[in-house]
């Protein structure tokens, strides 16, 4: 399978950021879809992934998909207390607050990572959180870990930094 | 990663469908260009689009183009999963392939619905299918679970729809736990003299269900008791039921209320909830003549024997030998297995005082409808008289329409049921009193069978209707002739002029709104409740009495305001499907369980605590974790923690998840 496919149509207005979301099936899912019946207007930006429970978001997709060149991940889960599997959001709002400090080491901005509690009742707030998140983004500029990644890769691999010893590469104060 | 599934086959041959949805999907996406950028993608061995991918011939070509094409996947990019996920899989497994080789797209609740512009919404279709391509590769075949239903059902709330149901349950054979917070069954219908459109006298059709209620051998009937647990899931919920103590043993209390006449209390002074306070019971009571089941309660507030402890218990004298009264009752718990659950707790009025300038609890001649309801009552506190609180009969009366309902300060939406409770007050009213009978309205909306006839008949009858939302209430004078009368002051707003009526009695048509607990209740049965607080159905027209709890139904007005027939009609609904859901005698299961792939397992023990079912035990003779596939819910917090990544889980594989993620982004990368 190649690495990319690129899309049908060219883009006319830019860059536009793109957000990865993982929604549970049973509050914020509902919500968006909710969002969709009542025909309410949001920013095309995010793509949903359907998860049972905010739970089943393991660290790793999160960081999988920054790595893959998302601007921002948005994570919705049930409100605290309504969880349809009693609490697995509480693991998620622990597990998101330790994430977020090794994002925050890696040069990836808070705002770039959003967990917000959205009832099945509150397609609003679906369209509301999605259009405030695009705007963030915006601001924030691309965050392109991918072409990072790729430079730091050049970095690291030029010959001559290879080749110098360490007490040159301290002396040029590299 | 890639397995082999029981169609047998090797390389993945991907089928793509993109459903128009007439002009839904099709008017916002590009559904061709997105059909010819399916049909590029890696695997994919056909893209097709059509019309509606759920109708007949939608099926049809995928099942053709199945056996044509060898497919072993299937993605169908249409509406919500929520909808029909179940649809094509289904179509999926009558062509002979594993009903889990499929995958679903939302392109229209998550994109054409929601987005306008046509590029952008074409390039996110574009993203979410591909996304599905590369999912739908990992997916593997699984094989459905299947659970036994527990066959009796929970019914909670004993008003006319909660009535309905049990006696619906209940005939067709099944077992019926009818659980009543109140005393008695029967809710507000049994408060009511007449229903409209047809004045059929509420009494007269309600009490004879609740006596087939109260006698039903398949019924149990548990009045003044809560549910206070609920475990379980969909065919096997635990139920734990709080009985209150009445004082009074119900297998040995006849009814016959000979200790209500001998109370200490030789006149009744306690307010009678039943009434609204309008009337007068005593601290042992029946609720109602009609009560059911027909037991007195002990209300220990104002018993003085639980006051003082010095009471002559002349109630216990009275009952003799029978020995009913028990004063050191206590609080028990009942526990009960059922497979399906009917939420019946029906709705509150809204409370009048919230309306300063209308007056209610300041100016005594104003009464809320439900008040009034008792008032017309034949068996109310007055006997059917309408009076006013110092006796006299008055003779002109306002009807104030849309009391905290379609009001921006309270609740915007329309309770529907106001206008034509207000028109059948007001032809009791004039009826009973030949009063003149004023209803002041913003719209007046009879939308169902026979209303407008009912209301166009009440205009006959000379009743005076007003259009214009009343500003104030007062009982201070200007004119001669409003002396000692309540002034409704309004804009009559088809006359284009303020107005001010003098009236002697204001009634309040008061919305209608959830129960005070319907958070509380919601929280229990772990189902969602709509942003007003009532309890939100799974889909407004295909799924109207099921929740996104499944084994949990709605009936009657705990779902939205309602009247009596749509109350039963719903009702109705809510036990076929309940019955539907016992009869099976299982149920399938989504297969989407956590698993634990014993060599990979460390035996670090962190899963264990994470499962809120006890589905995980740590087995000592392995010293690996093991899950117990029945208790599994699917939620993945497990599968998310485990630090060896041993523990997975069946439709949400890590594997299935990355490719969806890989597949969302990239576009991006290029």
């Amino acid at each position: 399978m190649p690495d990319h496919q690129e899309h049908t149509g060219p883009r006319e207005n830019g860059w536009e950021p793109t957000i990865v979301a993982f929604f549970c099936n049973w509050c914020t899912y509902t919500a968006a879809d909710l969002a969709g019946t009542s025909r309410l207007k949001y920013p095309p930006n995010a793509r949903v992934i359907r998860v049972m429970c905010s739970g089943r978001v393991d660290p790793q997709f999160i960081v999988e998909a920054f790595a893959r060149g998302a601007d921002g991940v948005l994570i919705g889960g049930c409100h605290p207390g309504d969880c349809h599997y009693v609490e697995g959001n509480y693991k998620t709002l622990r597990r998101m607050a330790l994430l977020r400090r090794v994002l925050e080491e890696m040069g990836i901005a808070q705002p770039r990572l959003r967990l917000e509690w959205i009832s099945a009742s509150e397609g609003e707030k679906v369209a509301r959180v999605i259009r405030e998140m695009t705007e963030s983004l915006r601001t924030l500029g691309p965050l392109d870990l991918p072409g990072r990644r790729r430079r730091w890769d050049a970095e690291v691999t030029l010959p001559a930094v290879a080749a110098a010893p360490i007490q040159e590469l301290a002396a040029q104060g590299r | 990663m890639q397995r082999e599934g029981y169609a047998g086959n090797g390389a993945p041959r991907v089928g793509v469908y993109i459903c128009h949805c007439g002009t839904n999907i099709a008017g916002v996406v590009d559904v061709t260009r997105l059909t010819e950028y399916a049909a590029r993608l890696p695997s994919v061995a056909v893209a097709r689009e059509y019309k509606y991918m759920c109708s007949d011939p939608g099926q049809a070509l995928i099942r053709s183009d199945i056996a044509e094409h060898k497919l072993n996947r299937v993605v169908v990019a249409a509406c919500s999963p929520l909808l029909h996920e179940h649809t094509f899989r289904g179509a999926v497994d009558a062509a002979g392939l594993n009903p889990y080789y499929f995958q679903m797209v939302s392109i229209r609740e998550l994109d054409s619905w929601v987005h306008t512009d046509r590029g952008e919404a074409t390039r996110k279709a574009e993203d979410l299918v591909r996304a599905a391509v590369q999912r739908v590769i990992f997916h593997e075949p699984l094989e459905t679970r299947r659970v036994p239903v527990n066959p009796n059902v929970l019914i909670v709330g004993g008003g006319i729809a909660g009535i309905h149901a049990a006696l619906t349950l209940a005939n067709a054979g099944r077992h019926v736990y009818l659980v009543e917070r109140e005393p008695t069954i029967g809710g507000h219908m049994a408060k009511f003299d007449k229903t409209f459109p047809t004045l059929d006298c509420a009494a007269c059709i309600l009490t004879p269900k609740m006596t087939a209620v109260g006698t039903h051998p398949n019924i149990t009937l548990w009045t003044y008791s809560e549910v206070q647990q609920v475990d379980g899931y969909v065919g096997n919920y635990h139920i734990t039921v709080r009985r209150k103590p009445r004082y009074v043993i119900e297998d040995l209390c006849v009814g016959c209320r000979e200790c209500i006449e001998a109370c200490v209390y030789k006149e009744a002074k306690v307010l009678d909830e039943f009434n609204l306070g309008l009337g007068k019971r005593k601290p042992v009571y029946l609720p109602f003549p009609q009560a059911v089941p027909l037991l007195v309660v002990i209300d220990p507030e104002t018993c003085i024997e639980f006051k003082s402890g010095k009471c002559k218990k002349t109630c216990v004298e009275v009952c003799g030998d029978r020995g009913a009264i028990d004063f050191k009752q206590t609080e028990r718990l009942e526990e009960v297995d059922v497979g399906a659950i009917v939420l019946a707790t029906g709705f509150r009025t809204f409370d009048a005082h919230r309306v300063p300038y209308y007056g209610y609890g300041t100016l005594p001649n104003v009464y809320s409808a439900l008040e009034v309801e008792r008032l017309v009552n034949a068996s109310g506190p007055t006997g059917g008289e309408v009076v006013l609180r110092d006796g006299r009969r008055p003779e002109r009366v306002g009807i104030i329409h849309c009391v905290g309902s379609r009001d921006e300060n309270y609740n915007i939406y329309c309770s529907r049921v106001c206008c034509m409770y207000s028109i059948k007050l007001a032809h009791l009213i004039r009826e009973r009193t030949g009063a003149e009978v004023y209803n002041f309205y913003i719209d007046i909306r009879t939308p169902g069978k026979g209303f407008e006839e009912f209301y166009r008949r009440t205009l006959d009858e000379g009743i005076h209707f007003i259009r214009g939302k009343v500003a104030q209430v007062s009982d201070w004078s200007t004119q001669p002739e409003e002396q000692g009368k309540l002034t409704i002051q309004v804009e009559d707003t088809l006359a284009g002029l303020i107005r001010r009526i003098p009236v002697d009695m204001v009634v309040l048509s008061a919305a209608l709104e959830p129960q005070a607990d319907a958070e509380a209740v919601r929280r229990l049965f772990n189902i969602s409740c709509s942003t007003e607080g009532w309890f939100l159905e799974r889909h407004p027209k295909l799924a109207p009495v099921s929740t996104f709890t499944d084994g949990i139904f709605l009936a009657g007005a705990c779902q939205a305001p309602k009247d009596i027939p749509d109350s039963v009609a719903q009702a109705g609904a809510a036990a076929a499907e309940a019955l539907a859901l016992i009869d099976a005698g299982s149920i399938a299961l989504d297969p989407n369980t956590a698993y634990v792939i014993a060599a990979d397992c460390s035996g670090c023990k962190t899963c264990i605590p994470l499962c809120p079912y006890h589905a995980i035990i740590f087995s000592g003779e392995t010293a690996k974790a093991e899950i117990t596939e029945a208790l599994c819910k699917g939620c993945g917090v497990c599968v998310a923690a485990c630090p060896s990544g041993s523990i997975r889980q069946h439709l949400f594989e890590d594997a299935q998840i990355l490719a969806e993620i890989e597949g969302i982004l990239a576009a991006v990368r290029a």
